[in-house]
């Protein structure tokens, strides 16, 4: 696990850092992109209307927190989402059944809506 | 509260999701086959659904992309394993590349959807997703993270816990 090595009076520095790491839409978007591929930093930056050095910031950020690896290849720095930070089968089981419910919801919410339905 | 009961399935990596809805289960099918009623739930309201192809039969294909809030649009497709309306789907859903074309690096999980008549009325519906592997499932989630992310945050917390 990605907090294994944090040793106890430490423990509310790291969740406050995992907490404010995925606060911010980019940097979680950062996290969902490179868990599915390695990324170099630059690869990152054309996807954001923002600066290399604002998305480095961002890196750096969830670097601290344990949620992304980086490594040099050459000049280039290639950022790696941090599977272990998710890799509790159950906890990924939560997060989508919160997918799940919240489209269950939306379909209780459009058969009250419209509880005729379309005339196709 | 729609859902009515949750089954997770670790091991088997299977999810099971049953809800009741206040509807016939003529209705509640259409929320699947009517491409229109498919595109008001399947995405969230960051990221609306519009349907492209939608041939719900078997071997059909249907073939979507969501809008994100700075016009990000992710491709995805189902692949119909099985259909007997309006009761049984089974589908292969997966991510596809920009022209709808599936993406062969990303998971593919199996879904199915069964829909029963309730006693004294009213229709429950039951979702069951496989995912091929761990890997995937966890793939699958970080994606679905946007979503998930007060859930997400929960359980990072317990993980610190109990780490």
């Amino acid at each position: 696990m990605v907090v294994g090595s944090v040793i106890e009076r430490q423990r509310g520095d790291a969740a406050d850092r995992l907490l404010h790491a995925l606060a911010d839409a980019t940097r979680r978007d950062i996290v969902e992109r490179t868990i599915v591929e390695e990324l170099s930093v630059s690869a990152l930056a054309r996807g954001y209307p923002m600066s290399f050095a604002a998305v480095q910031k961002h890196v750096a950020v969830l670097d601290r927190a344990g949620l992304v690896t980086k490594r040099r290849r050459g000049r280039e720095q290639l950022v790696r989402g941090n599977v272990d930070a998710v890799r509790d089968a159950g906890a990924a089981l939560d997060r989508l059944v919160a997918v799940w419910t919240a489209r269950m919801d939306r379909i209780g919410e459009l058969l009250a809506d419209d509880p005729e339905g379309a005339s196709t | 509260m729609t859902v009515t009961n949750v089954s997770k399935d670790a091991d088997a990596l299977t999810l099971t999701i049953t809800s009741e809805f206040d509807a016939t289960v003529e209705r509640v099918w259409q929320v699947w086959a009517d491409p229109r009623q498919l595109e008001q739930w399947w995405g969230p309201p960051t990221y609306p659904a519009t349907v492209v192809e939608h041939d719900l039969t078997p071997g059909g294909t249907v073939t979507y992309f969501m809008t994100g809030p700075e016009g990000d649009q992710p491709h995805g497709y189902w692949r119909v394993v099985a259909v007997d309306a309006p009761r049984l789907l089974e589908l292969e859903d997966g991510f596809a590349d920009d022209t709808g074309a599936p993406n062969a690096d990303l998971p593919v999980t199996t879904t199915r959807v069964a829909l029963a008549e309730r006693l004294g009325g009213g229709t429950t519906m039951s979702i069951e997703t496989t995912f091929p592997s761990a890997e995937a499932m966890e793939q699958m989630s970080a994606m679905g993270m946007e979503e998930g992310m007060t859930e997400a945050m929960g359980q990072l917390d317990g993980l610190l816990a109990a780490a």
